[in-house]
């Protein structure tokens, strides 16, 4: 991806489990489930970080469907995503509040 | 109902172990995503905005009740506890994962069900009317000919990579409830004016999509037993000559339209004439063989009414109204094919839970001789039901939400995934559709406005049937924001037709507060006995728009 195609600043980069379809977030420690442990990249640097990051777990076939999204920061300084496609996509689906991450981990 | 024979069980069994060994393929590596994909896809295993999703064919949307207790039991095994069934006659799980997708396909396959073609450029699930075999306006049972359909193209080697997706509905009846005009190819059962044989008018090139089109007839008489060679000839046309440099312009639609009907008709003609008919049409004995497995049931001889439904009727008004909105003329006397709803207001249209599929499995052994069917308008039949035994299965239906009494009514919404799921999505479609059905939810008020569909989608693809909806909602993505688009003419029946857009686009919130708008024009002019779409054809869009314009003007005063 070049950096014209890269969605503006900040960002989170997200893919879907291979294994298991569920949505995960790059974090400090690999791949998390829970949207609050995403990355953020400020930069281009951490972007392309991330961006290069998600290439490899593509091709070590760990994860598919691979995307930056670009984000806000709340209050309490977790990313949400701008376009609400992304924002359903690290809740759940919104007729179902009791069925995807916000499930667990709370809706954003 | 069809049972599979040693043939088909082998080809299905034979289906999961190539598959289980492609995902262990993909799981050490030795494939990758873009290689698996389309061996995924051919298994019916999508990948969605949250999860996977499975998609598993119900051939011409009949189902016994063994084949649903299975499906329950994968809901709760391998899946969230539900299943959503879909304008295709399919049903699609939404959680399910990679790792569990063989041993699924697996207990699939111990029922006879399996997700071959239900995905990729083939010929995929077939389809037809929900009352296939019990209706009373009915020539015939279309579904021995879909099965045949079914069995001829299942991987048939020269149409598994055609340009694009190809759908076939069958309808037996005068009135058409399989929207046979918005497929590829539709057939409607005809009888000859003069021999009074039976055969089929040969419907090619409808389909809804970003370019949607009523489709167009080729044949108005093709006998029976010329039917396999007759779609051979249409598919070799459209495999040779339909677009394969731009996916959008691939369907028969886009062919059919550009270089015409006739020209298409002759090229289908002449490829006919070409064809060894004799070495593709099947063979008497066979066409008996599987026509046997729908012969009717042994039906008791009943009085066509029933003192006790007549008595349970006067005392139960709700269970009256549930009667009369939700039955259905039955062949034969005393007995009623019944729609159960799935579209309880404020529930998503066509989602079940596991606990309602092994109830509802159980009362299709008790009332309808073990057999259900789905329809595309994302309910249940029950086509054998004794008229005597009505209460009693509309008591037992209310005890798990199952006796909505609104079958073709505003609140029976048909409505796509939409992007609660979808990857394709540009809006959300279904809280609209809990949305209205919660403003229109006042059943006299139903009753009073009467036959009306009301169909959304989440994005142009049309799964959800918009174009044809007597009202219908798309949902598209407008500066970053989800706008809905209303159509307004569509119609599904035998007089087909694809409706009209009304107006700029409108945030999800004033959708109800639009149809609320539509409707009133509807109440204000139509005749005594018109329903809405009758009105819509008699006085034209012009009094819609206008009170639709009215409308927006109102939000955007009250923004500003
Ligand atoms: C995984 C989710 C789905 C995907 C990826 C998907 C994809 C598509 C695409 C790309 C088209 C346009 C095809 C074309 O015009 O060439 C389409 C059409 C259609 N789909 Fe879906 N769909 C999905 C779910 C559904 C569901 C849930 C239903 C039933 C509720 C459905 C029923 C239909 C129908 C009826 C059409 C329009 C008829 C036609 O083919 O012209 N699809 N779908
Ligand atoms: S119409 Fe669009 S949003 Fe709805 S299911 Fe089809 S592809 Fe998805």
């Amino acid at each position: 991806m070049s950096a014209a195609k890269r969605p503006p600043l900040p960002v989170i980069l997200l893919a879907n489990d291979l294994l298991d379809g569920e949505v995960v977030f790059r974090s400090d420690k690999g791949w998390s489930r829970d949207p609050g442990e995403a990355l953020i990249a400020f930069d281009d640097e951490a972007a392309v970080a991330l961006e290069q990051a998600g290439q490899r777990a593509y091709a070590n076939n760990e994860v598919v469907e691979v995307a930056l999204v670009d984000v806000s920061l709340t209050g309490d300084g977790k990313p949400v995503p701008n376009h609400f496609r992304e924002r359903f996509k690290v809740n759940g689906p919104t007729v179902r509040l009791d069925l995807g991450k916000q499930a667990v981990y709370g809706r954003r | 109902m069809y049972r599979y024979d040693e043939f088909d069980e082998r080809f299905v069994r034979e289906r999961v172990e190539q598959f289980r060994d492609e995902v262990a393929r993909r799981l050490d590596g030795s494939l990758t995503e873009d290689e698996f994909r389309p061996l995924r896809l051919k298994n019916g295993l999508y990948l969605q905005l949250h999860a996977y999703m499975l998609r598993i064919a119900i051939p011409y949307g009949t189902l016994s009740s063994r084949q649903l207790r299975q499906l329950a039991l994968i809901a709760d095994r391998y899946d969230r506890g539900y299943g959503h069934f879909t304008t295709r006659q399919n049903i699609q799980f939404n959680w399910p994962k990679l790792r569990d997708a063989p041993d699924i396909l697996g207990l699939l396959a111990d029922v006879e069900m399996h997700c071959i073609q239900t995905s990729g450029n083939c010929i995929r699930n077939v389809t037809a009317d929900h009352f296939a075999g019990v209706a009373a306006d009915e020539i015939d049972d279309p579904r021995p000919v879909c099965e045949l359909i079914r069995q001829w193209s299942s991987a048939h080697p020269e149409f598994s990579y055609l340009p694009r997706k190809f759908k076939i509905a069958v309808t037996g009846a005068l009135h058409d409830r399989a929207v046979v005009k918005a497929h590829d190819i539709g057939l409607r059962m005809v009888r000859d004016r003069e021999t009074s044989a039976k055969g089929f008018e040969v419907i090619v090139g409808g389909g809804l999509g970003r370019t949607p089109f009523v489709g167009k007839v080729i044949r108005d008489f093709l006998p029976e037993d010329e039917l396999l060679a007759y779609l051979e000839a249409i598919m070799r046309v459209y495999n040779l000559e339909g677009r394969r440099d731009n996916k959008y312009k691939a369907r028969v639609k886009i062919l059919v339209h550009e270089i015409g009907v006739e020209a298409f008709r002759e090229k289908v003609e002449a490829e006919y004439a070409r064809l060894d008919v004799a070495s593709i049409n099947p063979d008497p004995a066979e066409v008996e063989r599987i026509a046997a497995y729908f012969a009717p049931p042994a039906y008791e001889k009943l009085p066509a009414q029933s003192t006790a439904l007549d008595a349970a009727m006067k005392l139960n008004p709700a269970f009256a109204e549930w009667v009369e909105i939700n039955g259905f003329e039955h062949k034969a006397p005393g007995y009623v094919a019944v729609t159960v709803s799935l579209k309880g207001i404020g529930e998503v249209p066509g989602d079940m839970t596991s606990d309602q599929m092994r109830h509802f499995a159980d009362l299709t052994d008790r009332f309808s001789l073990g057999e259900l069917r789905v329809s595309h308008n994302q309910n249940l039949i029950l086509p054998d039901v004794k008229k005597k035994d009505l209460f009693p299965l509309w008591q037992e239906l209310g005890k798990f939400g199952l006796a909505t009494a609104n079958v073709g009514l505003i609140t029976d919404i048909i409505a796509c995934p939409g992007l609660d799921y979808c990857s394709l999505a540009t809006a959300r479609s279904i809280p609209i559709a809990q949305a209205i059905a919660t403003r229109f939810a006042d059943p006299v008020r139903q009753r009073d406005i009467g036959p009306l569909n009301l169909n959304i989608s989440g994005c142009i693809n049309a799964c959800g049937h918009h174009h044809v909806g007597h009202i219908g909602i798309l949902g598209l993505e407008k500066r970053g924001q989800e706008s809905y688009q209303i159509t307004l003419g569509g119609d599904s029946s035998e007089d087909a037709a694809i409706g009209d857009v009304i107006g700029p686009g409108l945030t999800g919130d004033a959708v109800p507060g639009a149809i609320e708008r539509l409707v009133a024009i509807y109440l204000q002019e139509r005749r005594e006995g018109e329903p809405f779409i009758a009105t819509v054809k008699r006085i034209g869009q012009a009094p819609f728009k206008a009170a639709f314009q009215h409308y927006v003007e109102g939000l955007r005063d009250h923004a500003a």
